[in-house]
């Protein structure tokens, strides 16, 4: 396990390089996009009409941040991962079609995800869920960009500057290995503990 | 003395307080459960993170979860009061949500399912969502609640036939927390009602998240079972935010309804560790009395 800090954008071979384990700090820029964001993202990749922001080699980050506008600047004040298994209906997609090098959230993702990651060179990266106030705080530097705020201010496509934005956990790395499957073999032997205990038979 | 400003004013407080400062019951949980993980473990960094940030939130006063919750409240109106209409009541916590999500500010989290247009100010048809209850005497509590959208994804209701038993309810909750996983960022809070019907046991359940660390139930039996459901769970090994470790819940609630001969509803309820909540009590000179946890 190593710290790694790395910077946008991103190239394939260093993505690949991404042990399970390794912290890893970003700086450069990356963008927001939650459920309904990735929708219109694919939507527009279809009908083959430009992003208002270029992704590629870049990082998404699923989350939905808490803003303020004050004197015509957004300032972040809480921003923390959401659930990424929502975006488990589109990460695959996402990836194949923007060339997504790391997926920044929480909880881990599915089989889908998992696979187009090893095939297309990209790695899921957890952060704590809920602690919002560590990242803005510490590595979020400007809002740089945002767009599709018609979605509401938690659903629309921001784009962030950051400094050493992490730490990290690459929990799911480019080799289809996943630190949760780790985890969900240890809860099998879990929930047999946890049955016996309280006199479940099955 | 404008008592419908009062409340608006008090109620925003409370949702602050809620958003941005951990009760100190959740706080100590938690801390104890960084002592109990293995030195070096993911489980440890984990928990520290959390800790880090919850102290990082209070201190700045910033919602310590960008979630801060789609907008519930429990009410306690005395029956003897009248100084307030409820229909009034129901106008100044819709207000406050407002006012709140400006001034805290929390994240507007009402969206029409239909058209998935966001309302920007946490109102909305149903929502906020106002519980009632009457009780003795000539004061009101209000109970500020924003639920988190993740842990609140992972609730459950089963429908056990009542053969199943005890048995049956158990092995619900304990396959329920193992496919929610990491979702709900555990640690979490679990709540579980049974009995009832379908809404009624997921309303009792929900409710359970408010009751204090540690605060057995009342009944024997009902505690015993909350202890055993405790170290069951915490003998599976989902851990802090579902990367292994200890410490997968801090506490189980359980209350109960009288049960339909043919049905055994459960209903499970989870909480995420942002184990938010405030509450104070209103009487009709304008005093208020917040109940700080």
């Amino acid at each position: 396990m190593s710290v790694v800090y790395l910077k946008t954008p991103f190239i394939e071979k260093q993505i690949r390089n991404l042990k399970l384990g390794d912290s890893l700090y970003i700086s450069g820029t990356i963008f927001l996009m939650r459920d309904e964001a990735h929708e219109r993202a694919l939507k527009l990749f279809k009908e083959k009409i430009k992003l208002p922001f270029d992704i590629k080699n870049l990082a998404v980050f699923h989350c939905g941040p808490i803003v303020q506008k004050k004197n015509n600047n957004w300032k972040v004040l809480s921003a923390g991962p959401t659930t990424s298994m929502r975006m488990e209906l589109f990460e695959d997609e996402m990836i194949k079609n923007y060339q997504i090098r790391v997926v920044i959230g929480k909880g881990g993702m599915g089989e889908k995800t998992i696979n187009a990651m090893k095939k297309y060179g990209a790695v899921f990266a957890s952060f704590t869920g809920g602690a919002g106030v560590l990242l803005p705080a510490k590595c979020i530097k400007k809002v740089k960009e945002v767009h599709w705020l018609d979605l509401g201010t938690p659903e629309a496509f921001w784009v962030f500057e950051v400094e050493n934005f992490g730490p990290l956990t690459i929990s799911i790395d480019a080799q289809g290995n996943s630190l949760y499957k780790k985890v969900n073999k240890e809860v099998d032997k879990g929930r047999v503990k946890a049955y016996k205990y309280l006199g479940i038979n099955k | 003395m404008n008592i419908k400003k009062i409340i608006i004013n008090n109620v925003v407080e409370l949702l602050r307080q809620a958003s941005c400062e951990l009760p100190n019951d959740v706080v100590k949980a938690l801390r104890d459960g960084l002592k109990n993980e293995k030195k070096g473990s993911i489980a440890e960094a984990q928990l520290a993170a959390i800790i880090d940030n919850f102290e990082q939130a209070e201190k700045f006063c910033l919602p310590m979860c960008q979630d801060t919750g789609i907008h519930i409240y429990y009410v306690e109106f005395g029956e003897d009061v009248n100084w307030l209409r409820g229909t009034e009541l129901k106008k100044a916590l819709c207000e406050a949500s407002k006012k709140a999500t400006i001034d805290v500010p929390m994240r507007p989290n009402a969206v029409n399912p239909f058209t998935n247009m966001n309302s920007n100010d946490n109102n909305g048809r149903n929502i906020p969502f106002i519980n009632w209850e009457i009780v003795k005497g000539d004061k009101i509590k209000i109970t500020a609640f924003p639920k988190g959208g993740g842990s609140e994804n992972m609730s459950s209701l089963g429908m056990l036939k009542p053969g199943e038993g005890l048995i049956g309810v158990k092995k619900f909750v304990v396959d329920t927390v193992i496919t929610a996983g990491g979702q709900p960022c555990p640690p979490i809070i679990i709540g579980i009602g049974i009995g009832g019907g379908a809404d009624i046991a997921l309303k009792l359940a929900k409710k359970q998240l408010q009751r204090t660390i540690g605060e057995r139930h009342p009944e024997k039996v009902i505690a015993n079972l909350e202890i055993e459901l405790v170290k069951a769970i915490n003998m599976i090994g989902i851990g802090p935010q579902g990367l292994g470790g200890i410490t997968t819940c801090i506490d189980v609630f359980v209350e109960y309804a009288y049960r339909h001969p043919a049905s055994l509803p459960v209903g499970i309820s989870i909480q995420c560790w942002a184990g938010r909540h405030a509450s104070a009590v209103f009487d009709s000179n304008g005093n208020v009395k917040f109940l700080r946890k």
